[in-house]
């Protein structure tokens, strides 16, 4: 029973992870109808711009604040100019298509230009344990959830609760009735790729001291979350908080109770028997086509 | 008349070609490694090693008065793409192949350069690698059937430990590893408590530390790759698992020690090279590499570094630049540092291509690799 509370403290903190950076996939869904299938390598590089940064002398939480700004210009406004704008006029497949060359693009020139070697970083947690209710738990796990459990609700009252987050639902949900009530969409489609880009960056804060900075480690990411987007509903930010959750917990379970042979395959079987049988996800709403 | 002259300086040309290919023209090995991929820290230490061997080599005239050009692939950590940059190599013909680190790699490719008659010296670690007769594959390092047994006594006679988990990563080099050494626990009475296997470039290890806890054995044997190593460490760590870490080269290396940081410290291992070793060449050696690459190299930066001077050793020996004979030679060949010092300790290989030299037993100990005994050479 103890293992088993362990193996789920530990994978709610993965979990966290993976809603996190589902997240940006739902929010740039909403409101761009946009799959980056980069989305990996987006949570990978800002750990990279941040190592860059602090080997030429600046302090960790200065490089920290230099690797999230440049992110953002990087990751949500220069993507969104220089990819998204340009091909989403051609439709989503070709730039899912787009995302995907991205995705190989970042990859390979943070090999060329850092290395292929897996580099430490440092962790924003101390390391160590505290007690609570007689189990030991680490401070990084706890960390790492209630950063991310304070960005989700940062995120749903910027969303629920301010004028400027019902634009961006407005705009999201109906973008012809927005503009012509006078939300300024392209302005609120800008700031969701803006939050996306600082959302990989917090991610990658987080999860690069345990699962080290290396060129390929966006791989494993960008695909457990893109699962987890789908497994709580694209269309829902709470249902990719509920899928990151979910597929952190069972993949952790799996391994210790199934087989650490065929982990990976676990979270694949989940997501087809979750299209199979409902479609929109956990959380997700269906969504009607026309024809 | 002109044409006695013409015939004359045709001859000349051609005498003069056939002097450079003699003595002249650079020695052309070709090395095929883990540039990229999760072997990346592999194979860029054993480039490293080569490079450094080659320059110091040419710097003193080269092999037998020729210089040597090494022409360095990247497998990416994929045994398939290792295949096709083998293939690619040998078209080329080599004097000698070198790589690839890994033992999967190792496996796909020692076909490719039997059939070619080329000599290939690799870093692979697996047991069966040099069991299959192939007569032109040789090793840098000992077999898993040289290390694990002495990893088994040092568990049986030092730790006293009666149950043992073992943790491996499930390709060839891992299940090889596991084999020997879960047959050498057998023998000695010692119990697995768990037999875990795990995924290369695997990065959530708190299950397979959750199992660790949970059969609460008296040691853990720990046979995964660089980076995972320095993962379950930090995840063994965070869990609070107490129990003795022990493992081969891969679990204490200098990278390792750089990944885990503290987590690192109190593992141990056996490791047939270090660059801690209380060995006046290899701390020479260690010098000389950080001095070349700013950086501390693991036991890959040794391995590609004697690649090069086993080329260098067989080839004095031969007197000649013959591909073909070089295996013959280095079979059963003992290089030792008198005549040769820069291949660090004295070495002998056996008809299989296995190595026989001096081991050592190591523990981490604050963020450093301390030899903590000495195994002498076998015969």
């Amino acid at each position: 029973m103890s293992n088993l509370l362990d193996l789920i403290v530990a994978g709610l903190a993965t979990g966290a992870i993976y809603a996190l950076v589902a997240v940006g996939f739902t929010l740039l869904w909403q409101t761009s109808q946009t799959i980056n299938f980069a989305q990996g390598e987006f949570v990978m590089l800002p750990a990279f711009l941040m190592l860059a940064v602090m080997h030429l002398g600046v302090p960790f939480w200065l490089a920290v604040l230099v690797g999230i700004l440049l992110s953002a210009l990087l990751l949500g406004l220069g993507f969104k100019l220089l990819l998204v704008d340009p091909m989403l006029r051609h439709g989503v497949l070709p730039l899912a298509i787009a995302t995907m060359a991205l995705a190989i693009g970042i990859k390979e020139a943070v090999k060329q230009f850092f290395s292929a070697e897996a580099s430490p970083f440092p962790s924003i947690v101390p390391a160590g344990d505290i007690s609570v209710l007689g189990r030991a738990i680490s401070l990084q796990s706890l960390g790492v959830l209630a950063v991310a459990i304070l960005a989700v609700i940062g995120l749903t009252t910027l969303l629920n609760r301010t004028s400027l987050g019902h634009q961006m639902q407005a705009a999201a949900q109906n973008p012809t009735v927005a503009r012509i009530i006078g939300v300024p969409v392209e302005r609120m489609i800008l700031l969701t790729f803006l939050i996306n880009a600082v959302l990989v960056a917090l991610a990658s804060l987080l999860i690069t001291p345990i699962y080290l900075a290396k060129f390929s480690s966006g791989e494993v990411l960008g695909q457990a979350a893109f699962i987890a987007a789908i497994v709580g509903g694209f269309n829902q930010v709470r249902g990719a908080i509920a899928g990151g959750l979910l597929i952190g917990i069972v993949d952790n379970l799996a391994a210790a109770y199934v087989s650490t042979q065929y982990r990976a395959a676990v979270p694949m079987v989940l997501l087809i028997l979750m299209i199979l049988f409902r479609p929109q996800g956990l959380l997700g709403r269906a969504e009607e086509r026309t024809v | 008349m002109r044409s006695i002259i013409l015939a004359g300086l045709c001859s000349a040309v051609l005498l003069s070609g056939a002097a450079y290919a003699q003595s002249g023209a650079p020695i052309k090995i070709a090395n095929v490694a883990e540039l990229s991929g999760g072997g990346a820290t592999v194979g860029n230490n054993w480039k490293n090693g080569i490079d450094l061997a080659v320059e110091e080599i040419n710097a003193k005239g080269g092999i037998l008065g020729r210089k040597i050009e090494v022409s360095h692939a990247d497998s990416q950590s994929n045994p398939g793409v290792a295949r096709a940059q083998v293939q690619k190599a040998l078209d080329g013909e080599p004097y000698v192949l070198l790589g690839p680190g890994y033992s999967g790699s190792v496996k796909v490719t020692a076909p490719l350069a039997a059939e070619a008659g080329i000599t290939q010296i690799m870093g692979g670690e697996a047991a069966e690698l040099t069991q299959a007769g192939n007569k032109f594959l040789f090793r840098t390092s000992f077999g898993q059937q040289s290390s694990m047994p002495k990893v088994a006594k040092y568990v049986n006679d030092e730790l006293k430990a009666k149950s043992v988990a073992v943790v491996w990563v499930n390709n060839d080099f891992g299940r090889g590893g596991r084999d020997v050494i879960t047959k050498e626990f057998n023998r000695l009475g010692i119990k697995v408590a768990a037999d875990l296997s795990t995924e290369a470039g695997q990065a959530d290890f708190a299950a397979d530390v959750s199992k660790i806890k949970a059969a609460a054995p008296d040691a853990v044997f720990i046979y995964v790759n660089e980076e995972e190593s320095a993962r379950i460490l930090k995840e063994i760590k965070r869990q609070g698992v107490t129990a003795p870490l022990i493992g081969e080269t891969t679990l204490v290396g200098q990278k390792v020690i750089e990944l885990a940081g503290d987590a690192a410290n109190g593992a141990r291992g056996h490791v047939g090279l270090t660059t801690d070793a209380p060995v006046e060449a290899i701390k020479a050696f260690r010098d000389r590499f950080v001095k070349k690459y700013n950086y501390v190299p693991d036991h890959n930066g040794l391995k590609g570094y004697l690649a090069i001077y086993m080329v260098k050793a067989t080839t004095e020996k031969m007197g000649k630049v013959d591909s073909k004979a070089f295996a013959d030679t280095l079979h059963g060949l003992t290089i030792k540092t008198a005549t040769e010092p820069n291949i660090l300790m004295d070495v002998t290989f056996d008809q299989n291509g296995d190595i026989d030299r001096q081991g050592f037993l190591v523990e981490v100990v604050e963020g450093k690799q301390v030899v903590k005994q000495v195994l002498p050479k076998l015969n």
